[in-house]
């Protein structure tokens, strides 16, 4: 770049960064609405299901079926709320919402179990929140599957005479979110969702504003060349842009103490990456749109959209249909999701993530030269 | 070199004729006016000129450079001042000119002056700090005409600078124009006030697209046997439309 073409594309950053200086409310919106965002999502947000309420129908009254009761007590995954005499109140309670689980003890439960015959406990859940209730689902079946080996065992060992039980058991150790709580891998995804919410949004004005007061007229009349204006203006909110992601980072470690395992100068960069083409595309949507309304509508649907549903963020790309799976490739929330993910909680660095690094890198470049390209087009 | 030479110069918004093969040249120093009533194609082709829009077909060169092929070369030499106030409000009256300083590429040495030089014309030597949308309009507007020669450009196109401003703002603007002329700047001015097209030391008349009438205001009145250019724009159109 000489010193003309440096000059001009520096009297436009520091333009730009006088608007974002004077417009205080934006300025306000633009530093608080991470913090908002991740407080919200963060909080609201949670995958885990425990504390299942819960309420026993227990027709037999056996210290067999007590037995059974204290097992459901006795985990952390369910809340007993009370013993009901009959189906109708479990009915109503589900009905309203107040209860999820019912389980009931047939009255033949403790004979079954005295004749050696399989005994039968009844498992009624409510499956309007299909997610929560296969989870549930799942507790209750192996608390009561747990039961019935325990007592396969201890009626084998009375027979054979023996004291202890020979039995496979599994030691489990899970890596890399170990308490598998998930808020640790809602939270970096939501600093991908949150960067490109903001960044789409603070830039797709800049250029539609520029349209709507006819100064963009006045600016093409001047020697300042397309490339200049989009790297004055990319440069002004890029600084905000990194004050918003040191913003997220911070409040995802302090706040919701999420580890953040690998190099925090990697993250670092990263960021910068993402947020490069990030704002890139927001510029682009102004200078197709021309129209503050209409840009900062598709900015919110092209950018909260995808990035929420189609990043990985929550929803796993491998549960999606093929077609939609090929989709995500262009999202670019998704390389930094998988990025972020990967820096928290597995503590890897460039050599796993440099494809994701590359393929953000390239989008960015894409990105900023289509809207270079777009705002070298005239009036009309 | 003539400052501007406009050959056959034709603009189409699809059926639409908006400049229809238009020929002028100005000379260099001219104060020339362009009259016409709206929708006559006087800013299509202000705008031309100015390399902000492509021409279907025809020649324009601008201070000898050819405005569809040497684009860059043509907004060096040049100010613009379009219809609509365009000035940053948000920003005060010093960073507006600091701004345009910067992109029309004013050497560093030279920004200061030209900054107070900006500011006497626009007699707001005590209101740098002010917010650029506080400023009364004819101030607004003194203050864009300033921006737009900060570089001194040799060329200057003013497309209807003078609109909603008040009878003595007008006069005192029209002064500014008188100095850059005798300073050697072409002028290039539109407008639809009949006593601005006195001022100018040539003028032409523009009706739906093409060039009716050409000539110093003297030649135009004596032409059509009027004493007022009033009168003459009102004829000629007349003529015009009975001759369609």
């Amino acid at each position: 770049m000489n010193r003309n073409a440096w000059r001009r594309t520096a009297a436009v950053a520091r333009k730009e960064f006088l608007h974002i200086l004077r417009d205080t409310r934006s300025l306000v919106l633009a530093l608080a609405l991470p913090l908002v965002l991740l407080l919200f999502f963060g909080y609201a947000l949670s995958l885990d299901v425990d504390r299942i309420p819960t309420l026993v129908y227990d027709q037999d009254g056996s210290p067999q079926s007590r037995t059974l009761v204290e097992r459901f007590r006795g985990s952390r995954f369910f809340d007993i709320l009370g013993q009901v005499d009959g189906y109708g109140e479990i009915e109503r309670r589900i009905d309203r919402g107040e209860v999820l689980l019912g389980v009931v003890i047939g009255d033949d439960y403790s004979s079954d179990l005295a004749q050696v015959r399989p005994a039968q406990v009844q498992l009624l859940l409510d499956g309007s929140d299909s997610n929560t209730a296969s989870i549930a689902l799942g507790y209750a079946e192996s608390v009561v599957q747990l039961h019935g080996l325990e007592l396969l065992a201890e009626a084998r060992n009375l027979k054979a005479g023996r004291t202890r039980a020979a039995a496979v058991e599994p030691r489990l150790r899970v890596w890399y979110n170990e308490s598998l709580e998930s808020r640790n891998y809602i939270v970096p995804g939501l600093i991908a969702v949150i960067l490109m919410i903001i960044a789409s949004l603070l830039t797709s004005l800049t250029i539609a504003r520029e349209w709507e007061s006819g100064t963009m007229e006045q600016l093409l009349s001047t020697p300042v060349r397309p490339f200049e204006l989009a790297l004055g203006k990319l440069s002004a909110y890029f600084v905000l842009g990194l004050a918003d992601t040191l913003i997220a980072i911070g409040a995802g470690t302090l706040i919701f103490g999420v580890p953040l395992r690998g190099s925090l100068l990697f993250l670092f960069a990263t960021s910068c990456v993402f947020t490069f083409g990030a704002l890139s595309w927001g510029i682009l949507i102004s200078a197709v749109t021309r129209s503050q309304l209409l840009a900062s509508q598709v900015g919110m649907v092209t950018s909260f959209l995808p990035a929420f549903l189609l990043s990985g963020f929550v929803y796993a790309i491998e549960n999606m249909p093929a077609v939609i799976q090929v989709v995500t490739h262009i999202v670019p929330a998704r390389y930094f999701v998988a990025m972020l993910k990967g820096i928290f909680l597995k503590g890897v660095g460039p050599a796993v993530l440099w494809t994701e690094l590359f393929f953000l890198a390239v989008y960015g470049v894409v990105v900023f030269a289509a809207t270079t390209r777009k705002l070298r087009q005239k009036l009309a | 070199m003539k400052a501007v030479e406009v050959d056959n110069l034709t603009k189409r918004f699809g059926q639409f004729v908006a400049v229809d093969q238009v020929s002028l040249s100005v000379e260099q120093g001219e104060i020339f006016g362009f009259l016409g009533p709206n929708g006559a194609g006087k800013s299509t082709t202000i705008r031309i000129l100015c390399g902000l829009l492509s021409p279907t077909s025809g020649r324009a060169t601008v201070n000898g450079f050819d405005v569809a092929a040497q684009s860059e070369q043509v907004k060096q030499n040049i100010g613009y001042m379009s219809q609509k106030f365009s000035l940053y409000d948000d920003l005060a009256v010093e960073e507006n000119i600091e701004f345009f300083g910067g992109i029309y590429g004013v050497p560093a040495a030279e920004r200061e002056e030209r900054k107070r030089y900006v500011m006497r014309m626009a007699g707001l030597e005590d209101k740098g700090g002010m917010p650029t949308r506080l400023l009364p309009g004819g101030w607004k507007q003194r203050l864009a005409l300033g921006c737009a020669v900060l570089h001194r450009p040799p060329i200057l196109f003013l497309d209807e600078p003078t609109s909603g401003v008040d009878p003595i703002a007008r006069r005192e603007f029209w002064d500014l124009i008188y100095q850059f002329s005798e300073a050697g700047q072409t002028v290039f001015v539109t407008t639809h006030y009949m006593e601005e097209a006195e001022y100018c030391h040539r003028l032409a008349l523009m009706y739906r697209g093409k060039v009716i009438a050409l000539g110093t205001p003297q030649e135009l009145k004596r032409q059509a046997g009027l004493p007022s250019m009033e009168q003459v724009f009102v004829e000629m159109i007349e003529r015009e439309e009975a001759g369609a």
